[in-house]
C-alpha cells in the first residue's frame, strides 16, 4: 500500500514540476531552471519547519514565494538569451543551486538531537508528518489537493486572454511586441509563476521524502521538468498529467520487473512516442477522439 | 503626424535607409515605392521601432519615438503589418485579435483583471466586427496557421486595426494576391481612412498604389528620389530610370 502511495506522491509532486516547466515553454523558454527552484523550495520549506518549527502550509507559502522570487531574478538576465542559450544558462542556474546547498551546513540542536541540513550529507530527518501524526494517505491527498488546485488555474488561465498572451509571446516575439504585448512583462512573469509552483512542489517533496540529498537537483530533473510537458502535448495542462503517469507510473515503476532492460525500452519508448505524437501525447486529435467516443460536442463560439 | 527627420539606417557599409525626410499628415494615404532593396522595409522597421537609426529621428505628433520599444510605439498609435506575414499561427483567429487589443484607450477603459482576463461583452462584439470587416466571420475558431493566404493576409491587417492605430504602416500588404484581391484590399484601405486612420503604404503592386495613395514617395538606395502625387511620379524621369534603367542614347 506504501509503495503505491509514494508512488501517486512522486506522481503529483513531478506533474507540479512539469507545469511549471508548461508555464514557461508556452512563452517560448526552455528552462533547465526548475531543478533549482525546485531545490530552493525543498531546502527553504525543510528549514522552515525543522529549524524554525513553522506550520506546513506556512513553510509551504514562504518557500513558493522563495522560490518565486528567485526566478524573477533569473527571468531578467534570461531575456537575453534564447533557445540552446538559454538552456545553457539555466542549467548553470540550477548546478549554482545545487552546489549551494550542497556546502549548506546549519546543525542545531533540540531535544539532545542534532538537526538541520549537513551539508554533504545532504538534510535528513524532515519529520514534520510523522512529528505531527499524519497518516500516509492524508500525506498524499495534501499533495493532490495542490495539485488539483495548480491544474485548475492554469487550465482556467489558459482559457482567459493570459494563456493566449503567453501563447503569442512564444509563437513569434517580434510580432508579439510589434502588436503591444510587452514582451519583457509577459516572460519574467512567466519565469516568476514558473518558480512559485517549482517551489510548491520542491517544498512537498522534501516533507514527502523526509530527507533531502543534492543529487535530486540534477540536470537528470530539469530534463523530466521539460520532457512532461513537450512528451504530453501544449494543447492544455492534463497533457502534463499524462505524461507524468506515461513516464513515471508506466516506465519507471510498471517496467520495474524487466530489470536493467527497462533503461533500454525507456528511450525507445519515447523516441516511438514522440514519432507516433509529434505535437504531444495529448494533442488535439486525442482530444477529438476523446469527445467522439464521449459523445461531448465541440463548443461553438469563440473562447 | 509622422516627421522623419534625416533618418539614416548603416548595416556595416551598407546605407539602406540615407539622410531620408518624410511627413505624412493626418488622414492621408502615402505611398512608398522603390525598387527592391531600396530601404522600404528598413523605413517601416526604423518607424514601428524594430531597428534604432544609425542618426536622425522619428517624430509622431511631435513627441520624439527614440528609445521606444515596438509594443510601446503600439501603444501611442502606431501599428504594422509585415512583408512576410507573421501571424501566431497556433492561435485561433479569434485570439489572434483578441490578444493584439492593446490600444491605450482599451488599457484604461477596461480594470486590470478584466483586461486580463479579456471578458467583456463589448469586447466580443468588437471582435466579431472586425472579422466581419476581414470577412473571416466564419473562420473564427480555425487556427491560424491553417487559412489561405489572402486569409492570412486579412487577419494580419484585422490584427494590426485591432489595436487602434492612428498611423498604420502597411508593408506590401498586396504581396502574392491576384487582381480581385488587390481590389478588395484597395477596399479595405478606404474604409480604414474613412474610419480615421493615417496609413503609410509600402507596395509594388502599382494598381494599388496608384489608386488608393494620395502622395507617393519614392526610394533608390535608401533616399528618396521623387516625390508627388501618383500622376508626377508616374511621369518623373528619376524614377523611370530606377525603375527601368537608363536609356542608352548612343
Amino acid at each position: 500500500m506504501d509503495y503505491y502511495l509514494n508512488l501517486i506522491n512522486t506522481i503529483g509532486i513531478h506533474t507540479l514540476l512539469g507545469l511549471s516547466a508548461y508555464l514557461l515553454i508556452l512563452t517560448g523558454q526552455v528552462s533547465m531552471a526548475q531543478a533549482g527552484f525546485f531545490g530552493i523550495g525543498a531546502y527553504t520549506a525543510a528549514i522552515l519547519t525543522v529549524i524554525f518549527e513553522w506550520s506546513i502550509l506556512s513553510a509551504i507559502g514562504a518557500a513558493m514565494l522563495v522560490s518565486g522570487g528567485v526566478a524573477f531574478l533569473v527571468g531578467f538576465p534570461a531575456l537575453r538569451v534564447k533557445g540552446l542559450m538559454l538552456v545553457v544558462a539555466t542549467v548553470a542556474f540550477s548546478e549554482f543551486a545545487r552546489m549551494f546547498f550542497y556546502n549548506v551546513k546549519w546543525r542545531v540542536i533540540r531535544d539532545g538531537a542534532e538537526i538541520g541540513p549537513n551539508g554533504t550529507m545532504g538534510f535528513p530527518e524532515i519529520r514534520y508528518f510523522s512529528d505531527n501524526g499524519w497518516l500516509n494517505w492524508e500525506v498524499t491527498i495534501f499533495i493532490w489537493i495542490f495539485v488539483v488546485i495548480v491544474m485548475a488555474l492554469i487550465w482556467w488561465s489558459d482559457q482567459t486572454r493570459i494563456g493566449a498572451v503567453l501563447r503569442a509571446v512564444g509563437e513569434d516575439e517580434l510580432a508579439a511586441d510589434s502588436t503591444g504585448i510587452n514582451v519583457t512583462v509577459v516572460k519574467v512573469a512567466a519565469m516568476t509563476a514558473g518558480g512559485v509552483v517549482a517551489g510548491l512542489a520542491g517544498s512537498l517533496y522534501a516533507h514527502q521524502v523526509t530527507d533531502l540529498d543534492h543529487h535530486t537537483f540534477t540536470v537528470l530533473l530539469a530534463t523530466f521538468a521539460i520532457a512532461y510537458p513537450i512528451l504530453g502535448g501544449l494543447s492544455n495542462v492534463f497533457g502534463t498529467l499524462i505524461a507524468v503517469l506515461f513516464i513515471q507510473g508506466f516506465l519507471v515503476e510498471g517496467l520495474r520487473f524487466l530489470g536493467d532492460w527497462r533503461m533500454l525500452l525507456f528511450g525507445a519508448l519515447i523516441i516511438l512516442a514522440m514519432n507516433i505524437k509529434p505535437l504531444g501525447l495529448f494533442d488535439n486529435q486525442t482530444i477529438r477522439i476523446l469527445r467522439n467516443a464521449l459523445g461531448v460536442k465541440r463548443r461553438s463560439g469563440s473562447v | 503626424m509622422l516627421e522623419i527627420k534625416a533618418l539614416s539606417k548603416h548595416f556595416g557599409g551598407v546605407k539602406a535607409v540615407d539622410n531620408l525626410d518624410l511627413q505624412v499628415t493626418k488622414g492621408e494615404i502615402v505611398g512608398l515605392i522603390g525598387p527592391n532593396g531600396s530601404g522600404k522595409s528598413t523605413l517601416v522597421n526604423l518607424v514601428c521601432g524594430v531597428l534604432k537609426p544609425t542618426s536622425g529621428e522619428v517624430m509622431f505628433e511631435n513627441h520624439s519615438l527614440a528609445g521606444q520599444v515596438p509594443s510601446t510605439r503600439l501603444k501611442n498609435g502606431i501599428a504594422r503589418t509585415f512583408q512576410n506575414i507573421r501571424l501566431f499561427g497556433g492561435l485561433t483567429v479569434w485570439q489572434n485579435l483578441w490578444v493584439a487589443r492593446n490600444s491605450r484607450e482599451d488599457i484604461q477603459s477596461q480594470s486590470i483583471l478584466n483586461r486580463w482576463l479579456g471578458s467583456g461583452t463589448a469586447l466580443k462584439s468588437e471582435i466579431e466586427t472586425a472579422l466581419e470587416f476581414s470577412n473571416l466571420a466564419d473562420k473564427s475558431d480555425v487556427l491560424a496557421s491553417n487559412l489561405a493566404f489572402g486569409e492570412q493576409r486579412r487577419l494580419e491587417l484585422a490584427r494590426a486595426v485591432a489595436a487602434k492605430p492612428q498611423l498604420l504602416l502597411l508593408d506590401e500588404p498586396a504581396a502574392g494576391m491576384n487582381q480581385a484581391e488587390v481590389g478588395e484590399l484597395e477596399q479595405r484601405i478606404r474604409s480604414l481612412r474613412e474610419q480615421g486612420i493615417t496609413i503609410l503604404l509600402v507596395e509594388h503592386v502599382m494598381q494599388l498604389v496608384m489608386g488608393v495613395t494620395d502622395r507617393i514617395a519614392v526610394l533608390n538606395f535608401g533616399s528618396k528620389i521623387a516625390e508627388g502625387t501618383p500622376t508626377d511620379v508616374q511621369n518623373n524621369a528619376a524614377v523611370q530610370e530606377a525603375y527601368l534603367g537608363h536609356s542608352d542614347q548612343s
